[in-house]
């Protein structure tokens, strides 16, 4: 084989390659396989849940059934899909390109966080020998300690996946600093490894909280220590504290690489330099730190005291300050721009619209009065299926077919491309919008049966969770058929100007032949 | 490619210079040890707040701890961590030999430690003052919810008592490099990044001995 034939993915064969890889580039992909089947196994769950809301009453299963569906749904979705999503799979493969790195800082410590993800997963699947989970995924106190099934497996498991996120997070604060090119300083990265920098930040200070309430709580189910458990004496309340003092940080480790993706898609399609660059990185550092003192806004209800309840509702109203200033950026950044909606500037484009539904009905449940009114109902469940599923999703299928090009050589069908963007959008619409509707008419969330009077929206939203369906099985096509029997693609298809784009596709072992040094800035569109 | 860099053992391929790829493990060691602080953390966050709000609780269950074991675990501890920073002085001065002898001295303390710890633990359990449902004590005069109390002792000194033990595998570790001679006054890497961490668990335990033993 010519040498300029040899890249990351033909360069040694067979499975042992691959499983004991260092390569950033082939870890990435492991976490590509890894994240898209458990985003199947959480969808088909997703798609069994709302088929079981199709009518009032026992359709398909009972409740207590109904109960650990909806909780493998949340919890697969969260732990295995939406928080390594981008991180773990595009940020793997692409911060040390985008840096014009070789490889990230640790490369032995980023294949054992992927092994972390993949052992802590079937620790949690364990738990299907034991009566499955049917706690939701915040394995609320005292419930979780009392209820007699397998939750013990799932929070073990959980708890494990949280290394894999801690080391991921480490590894990229490390080869942040220390291994940009030459020439690249802080202000010359590109936004998504801001992005991904602010999001290891969060994993790295965020994720131990969780680690010790997880450990804490499995404690209390072998021993009973009483430290959450109010017969003993211990507070319930204060598991939801620590909880939510790493889940809510944890919807920013969701987020903000999201944030990151649409920056690179919108300047790109745009043709044009990124309008607000340094408002864009710093709103990015500003979400982290403001992410860490609103997690109380989870418990306006629960019992903790007004002032406490008042100050979370203003400091997390203040979460809007920085996203508005990426939103007003994106918008800026495309004004007057030369657009071309490929499929990646669709699916940014859909984010843009999804992501500010899903923020404004955040600033509203961020309002005191409000949040009590709609707290535990499907307006909630709407709200952050608008900005997990619109806005991380809508990303990591827009950076997926963005970087496609990049990670295999190859293109993919640009028309069915849209025609995927077209089924997730629209179908993502009919199935949550009327959620909001159902929220604010009182429909509790988490429960598997509701009044006659709901069950026109209910329908609705169900059949919209065919189209979304149809959608990723579409996409899941467009993207296999690509893979193996696309068109080769060139190094630079879109003509965008971030470093990853200068070496060949897909990039040979150490990414680039020739070490780059950079000179000018990082957006250069002329 | 036609730039020639400097090879070494310790240099990993996608570093440019040593100084670079120390400079970065060092980093990613003070960023795990933040996690380790958090970690923690959370239980400190809880201890104040049970704390605070059984107070009697806490004084009474102090009271069943030996400060004695304590203290001199506490100087253990301290100790250790002398000798651990003595390793990497001996390291730098390439006197490999006293370099040994300190990691040795380091490790035995963590073995002292955990002996008292031994000698502590069996005595409350002997006691009945066990974690969780396995509490049992029920001598007078006992205040109810005492249990809690222990609840807090053995999870922060047992967190706490498997990071001492993972420290001295860490410990051991290195004695076997430095058997091999795999340090010297240039590279002392693995030795300063273990260094750190047993430092991190000598100072934890500072924090926890005067919150458990000496709260009155």
């Amino acid at each position: 084989m010519p040498d300029s034939k040899i890249n990351y993915l033909n360069e040694k064969k067979g499975i042992a390659s691959w499983l004991f890889t260092l390569d950033h580039k082939r870890i990435g992909l492991l976490y590509m396989i890894t994240v898209f089947t458990f985003f199947l196994v959480g969808g088909v769950f997703a798609l069994l849940l709302r088929l079981e809301l199709f009518k009032p009453g026992e359709n398909l299963v009972p409740a207590n059934i109904y109960n650990q569906w909806m909780t493998f749904h949340g919890a697969i979705m969260v732990f295995m899909v939406i928080i390594p999503g981008i991180p773990a799979f595009l940020g793997n493969f692409m911060l040390p390109l985008q840096i014009g790195a070789k490889d990230v800082a640790f490369p032995k410590i980023n294949l054992l966080s992927w092994y972390c993800l993949v052992i802590g997963s079937l620790v949690a699947l364990c738990s299907l020998f034991f009566n499955g989970v049917d706690t939701g995924w915040t394995f609320y106190t005292p419930y979780s300690i009392r209820t007699d099934n397998g939750t013990l497996w799932v929070v073990l498991g959980a708890f494990i996946i949280g290394f894999s996120s801690i080391l991921t997070g480490l590894n990229f604060i490390v080869t942040i600093h220390k291994l940009r090119a030459k020439g690249m300083g802080f202000f010359k990265m590109p936004l998504f490894v801001w992005s991904l920098y602010s999001t290891a930040v969060i994993q790295v200070l965020a994720t131990p909280v969780l680690a010790i309430t997880l450990l804490l709580l499995s404690v209390e189910r072998i021993m009973g220590v009483g430290i959450f458990d109010p017969n003993l004496g211990g507070d319930p309340v204060l598991f939801q504290h620590f909880f939510w003092f790493y889940s809510h940080p944890a919807v920013y480790i969701m987020i903000l690489p999201a944030m990151g993706v649409i920056s690179e898609l919108i300047t790109t399609f745009s043709r044009k330099t990124i309008f607000g660059y340094k408002a864009i990185a710093f709103s990015s550092i500003g979400i982290a730190v403001v992410s860490f003192f609103v997690w109380g806004h989870h418990m306006f209800v629960s019992g903790q005291s007004e002032w406490a309840g008042i100050l979370f509702s203003i400091l997390t109203m203040l979460v809007g300050v920085p996203t508005a200033i990426k939103v007003f950026n994106w918008v800026a950044t495309m004004y007057q721009g030369s657009i071309k909606f490929d499929t990646p500037m669709l699916f940014a484009n859909g984010f843009l619209f999804l992501f500010v539904i899903g923020g404004v009905t955040g600033i509203m449940l961020a309002t005191l009065a409000f949040d009590v009114h709609v707290h535990d109902t499907y307006f909630v469940v709407a709200h952050f299926h608008y900005v997990m599923v619109g806005g991380t999703l809508m990303a990591i299928m827009g950076g997926f077919y963005y970087w496609l090009p990049k990670m295999f050589g190859k293109m993919y069908n640009e028309s069915l491309g849209r025609i995927t963007f077209a089924l997730i959008f629209v179908g993502f619409n009919i199935t949550f919008f009327p959620q909001f509707f159902l929220g604010l008419k009182g429909m509790p969330r988490r429960y598997h049966d509701y009044l006659p009077a709901y069950q026109f929206l209910n329908q609705l939203s169900t059949a919209g969770s065919w189209i979304i369906g149809l959608g990723f099985v579409l996409a899941l096509f467009v993207i296999l058929y690509a893979i193996f029997k696309g068109e080769k693609a060139t190094a630079n298809p879109w003509g965008a100007t971030t470093l990853e784009w200068q070496t060949s596709s897909p990039p040979p072992h150490e990414n680039f032949k020739q070490t780059p040094v950079v000179t000018g800035e990082v957006y250069e569109y002329h | 490619m036609s730039t020639t860099k400097v090879t070494s053992p310790h240099l990993p391929h996608h570093f440019d210079s040593i100084e670079q790829a120390e400079a970065a493990s060092k980093l990613g060691m003070w960023l795990f040890l933040c996690t380790e602080v958090l970690m923690f953390g959370g239980l400190f966050v809880a201890y104040a707040i049970y704390k605070n709000m059984y107070p009697e609780i806490f004084f009474q269950g102090a009271t069943f701890l030996d400060w004695k074991l304590g203290s001199i675990n506490t100087v253990v501890l301290l100790v250790s961590s002398l000798t651990m920073a003595l390793s990497i002085y001996y390291t730098q001065k390439a006197k490999s030999k006293a370099a040994i002898y300190s990691l040795w001295l380091t490790l035995c303390c963590g073995f002292i430690f955990m002996g008292i710890k031994y000698i502590e633990y069996s005595h409350k359990l002997h006691l009945g003052l066990a974690p969780g449902h396995l509490f049992s004590y029920s001598a007078e005069p006992t205040l109810q919810g005492l249990a809690l109390y222990f609840s807090f002792y053995y999870c922060m000194t047992g967190l706490h008592g498997l990071h001492v033990l993972i420290g001295m595998i860490l410990i051991f570790w290195v004695l076997v490099r430095a058997y091999k001679g795999h340090f010297g006054p240039s590279y002392f890497l693995p030795m300063e990044c273990v260094g750190l961490f047993w430092h991190l668990v000598d100072l934890i335990w500072i924090y926890l001995f005067p919150i458990l033993y000496l709260v009155e």
